[in-house]
C-alpha cells in the first residue's frame, strides 16, 4: 500500500496554512511530521485523511484519490489516533476498544464474539490487557493513549496516523508509546504517521520526515538529512547540536537545544 | 469473565419480565381492584371462550379492556419513549443532562396542542397539531443552527433553547388570552402530564411514531456510543456521522413528539432513566438503551398508576414524576458519588 499526498494545499478565508506538500508512506514506513506550535500539523492530519476538504491537491491511496472511497473501505485501510482527552461517558477499554470494529460492522449489526477475539488480540498487542475493566474516565493519560492505539489497531489498518502520542506522558510512558509504534510498522507493516513536537523521538522512530515551515518551506526527506542542525535553526529557532554516541555497540543521536536564535 | 456474561444473561431476562408483571398488577389497581389471576384470565378471555368455568362480567370486561388496557398501554409506550429519546439525546449531544427538550420538542409539541385545545378540536386534532408542531420545532432548531452549511453540536443546543423559549412564550400567551372558565383549566391540566385522555384510536395514531422511534435507537444501541466521541473520532470509526445523527434525532423527535400528543408534557423521565441505567450497567448505550426502554416503561406504569390510584381525583402526572423522581435521583447520586461520571 502507498499512501500519498500530492500538491496538498489548505487555506482558514485567505490565510495560507498550507502550501503544495507532496510526500507518500509505503508499507511498513514511518514518517513523523515536526513543526513549531501553530504551523499547521493537526490541519494537515486532517486534511490528509479527508477530515477537512483540501483547497486544492489530494490524498490517494495506491494511486486512488481518498474520497472516491467510501467512508467505511477508507477508514478500514486508514486508522486514527487522536490525543488522548477526557471521555464524558465512563466506557471499559474493553468497549472503547471495540468501538474500533465499526468500519467493519454493518450499520444495524451488533459486535460478535469475532470483534470481541480481534480486541483482545490488540490489547494484548499494546500490552493493556490488564486495563481491560478499567473505566476511561479514571485512567492517566499514558494509559488512556495506549487504549486509544488499541482501538486504532481494531480496525486492522494498513496506515496508522497519530497526532502527537507522546506529549503530555511522562518519560517512560513516551518510550512505551514510541517502542510500540516502531514494533507495529516493522513486524506488522503498519505505515505509520506520525505528528510529534519531539526531534529526538523523529530520529528514534521514523524513516521520513516532513518539516513544516512557513508557506512553501517545507522539507521533506529521510529523517537524517532533514533533522540537522541548520534545519533546526530555520524552523524551531534554536542552536542545536545533534551528536551521536555508541552504547553497548549501538548508535543513537540525540538532538540537544543549545540556544535560542537571537 | 463467564460469570459477568451470566450475571448479564440474568439483568436482561429481568429487564424483558419486569413490564410485562408490572403491568398486569396494574391493570388489576384501581377502584375496581382484581388479582393478578382474575387480570390474566379477562385478559386471556377471548382466546379462551371454549373454556366452560371461566365466568367475566361485562363490568370486568369494560374495565379492563375498555379504561385499564390502552392506558396500560400508553404508560409503557410513553414511558419507554421518552427515556430512550433521553439516553438518544445525550449521547448525541455528549451531554450527560442533554432530555428530550433539549431541541425545543416538548415544548413545539406542547404549543401545538395548546393551539388545538384553544380552537376547540377533539383528542385526535389535538394529537396531530402537536405531533405536526414538535416536528416542525427540530426542523426550526436544524435550519437556525445550520452555518455555512454544518450543524455543530453547541449551536444545535443553543437554538433548540431559542426555540424551545420562544415556544413557551407562545404557550404562555395563549394561557393568557384563553378562557378562564372553560379553556385555561384543560391547557394547564394538560401541560401538566395526564394520561387519562387514553383511547385505542389515540395510540392507534401516536404509537407507530413510537415503535419506529425505539425500534430504530434500539437498533443503533452499541453505535450511540461513537456518536459521543468528538466529531473527528467519530467519523474515523468509519460511520457516516451526518446521518447517523439525522437518524437519531429524527428518531427521539418523533418519540418525543409523539408522548408529548398523546399524555402532555411529562418531564424528569428522559434525564431520571437514563442515568439510572448508567449506574447500574456503566456507560455502554448497548447496555443501556435496553434498560432505559424497560426501566422508563416500569416508571411510567408505577408512576401513572399511583397517579390515578391515591386520591379520588387524578394527580398530574409531572408532579409526580418530580416528587418521586427528585429523592430517587439524589439517593442514587449520594451512593454512587455520581457513579459512572467523571
Amino acid at each position: 500500500m502507498i499512501f500519498s499526498v500530492e500538491n496538498g494545499s489548505f487555506a482558514y478565508k485567505k490565510e495560507e496554512i498550507l502550501t503544495n506538500l507532496s510526500f507518500s508512506v509505503e508499507s511498513g514506513e514511518i514518517l513523523a511530521i515536526l513543526g513549531s506550535n501553530g504551523v499547521g500539523k493537526t490541519t494537515l492530519l486532517r486534511c490528509m485523511m479527508g477530515l477537512l476538504p483540501w483547497k486544492s491537491g489530494r490524498s490517494t491511496i495506491d494511486g486512488r484519490p481518498i474520497n472516491e472511497f467510501t467512508s467505511r473501505q477508507l477508514w478500514r485501510i486508514l486508522s486514527y489516533v487522536p490525543q488522548a482527552r477526557g471521555a464524558s461517558f465512563a466506557y471499559t477499554a474493553r468497549e472503547m476498544v471495540l468501538l474500533g470494529r465499526s468500519a467493519h460492522l454493518d450499520v444495524l449489526k451488533q459486535p460478535k464474539q469475532k470483534d470481541l477475539d480481534i480486541v483482545e488480540r490488540s490489547m494484548e498487542e499494546v500490552g493493556i490487557i490488564h486495563l481491560a475493566e478499567k473505566k476511561c474516565t479514571q485512567m492517566s493519560g499514558g494509559e488512556l493513549q495506549m487504549v486509544l492505539i488499541a482501538r486504532a489497531l481494531t480496525a486492522e489498518p494498513q496506515l496508522l496516523v497519530l497526532d502527537e502520542p507522546e506529549s503530555n506522558l511522562d518519560f517512560k510512558n513516551q518510550l512505551i508509546i514510541l517502542d510500540t509504534i516502531r514494533r507495529l510498522a516493522k513486524e506488522k507493516h503498519i505505515s505509520t504517521i506520525i505528528n510529534t513536537h519531539y526531534p529526538d523521538h523523529a530520529l528514534k522512530l521514523s524513516d521520513k520526515a516532513l518539516l513544516l515551515q512557513q508557506p512553501g518551506e517545507n522539507k521533506y526527506g529521510a529523517t537524517a538529512e532533514i533533522i540537522n542542525e541548520e534545519n533546526m535553526r530555520c524552523s524551531f529557532g534554536v542552536n542545536v547540536s545533534i551528536p551521536d554516541f555508541c552504547v553497548d555497540g549501538i548508535r543513537y543521536n540525540a538532538v540537544v537545544p543549545l540556544s535560542i536564535v537571537s | 469473565m463467564e460469570k459477568t456474561k451470566r450475571f448479564q444473561k440474568y439483568i436482561f431476562i429481568a429487564l424483558w419480565i419486569t413490564p410485562v408483571i408490572t403491568a398486569l398488577v396494574c391493570i388489576g389497581i384501581g377502584r375496581y381492584s382484581l388479582s393478578f389471576w382474575r387480570t390474566l384470565e379477562i385478559l386471556f378471555s377471548p382466546l379462551l371462550q371454549h373454556v366452560p368455568h371461566i365466568e367475566i362480567t361485562d363490568m370486568e370486561r369494560s374495565v379492563v379492556f375498555g379504561i385499564r388496557l390502552p392506558r396500560i398501554l400508553l404508560a409503557i409506550g410513553c414511558g419507554a419513549a421518552l427515556s430512550s429519546s433521553g439516553v438518544a439525546f445525550q449521547s448525541l449531544f455528549n451531554n450527560p443532562l442533554a432530555t428530550p427538550d433539549t431541541l425545543g420538542v416538548s415544548s413545539g409539541a406542547s404549543c401545538g396542542a395548546v393551539i388545538a385545545l384553544m380552537l376547540g378540536m377533539n383528542m385526535i386534532g389535538v394529537q396531530i397539531t402537536a405531533l405536526l408542531f414538535g416536528l416542525g420545532a427540530v426542523a426550526l432548531t436544524w435550519t437556525v443552527s445550520k452555518v455555512r452549511g454544518q450543524n455543530s453540536i453547541i449551536m444545535i443546543v443553543l437554538s433548540g433553547m431559542v426555540v424551545s423559549a420562544l415556544f413557551e412564550a407562545l404557550v404562555s400567551l395563549m394561557k393568557y388570552v384563553a378562557d378562564p372558565n372553560d379553556v385555561l383549566p384543560t391547557i394547564t391540566y394538560w401541560l401538566m402530564g395526564s394520561l387519562n385522555h387514553s383511547s385505542y384510536s389515540s395510540l392507534l395514531l401516536g404509537m407507530p411514531f413510537i415503535l419506529a422511534g425505539i425500534l430504530i435507537v434500539f437498533l443503533l444501541r452499541w453505535r450511540l456510543n461513537i456518536l459521543a466521541l468528538n466529531e473527528d473520532e467519530a467519523k474515523s470509526m468509519g460511520i457516516n456521522l451526518k446521518a447517523m445523527r439525522l437518524f437519531v434525532i429524527v428518531a427521539a423527535t418523533m418519540m418525543t413528539a409523539a408522548s408529548v400528543s398523546m399524555c402532555g408534557k411529562i418531564g424528569w423521565i428522559g434525564l431520571l432513566i437514563p442515568h439510572i441505567s448508567r449506574m447500574l450497567l456503566g456507560g455502554n448505550t448497548q447496555r443501556t438503551v435496553p434498560a432505559c426502554i424497560s426501566l422508563g416503561a416500569v416508571f411510567m406504569l408505577l408512576i401513572d398508576t399511583l397517579s390515578r390510584s391515591i386520591m379520588a381525583a387524578e394527580i398530574p402526572v409531572s408532579i409526580l414524576t418530580a416528587i418521586i423522581g427528585a429523592p430517587i435521583f439524589i439517593s442514587l447520586l449520594r451512593k454512587t458519588k455520581g457513579g459512572t461520571q467523571v
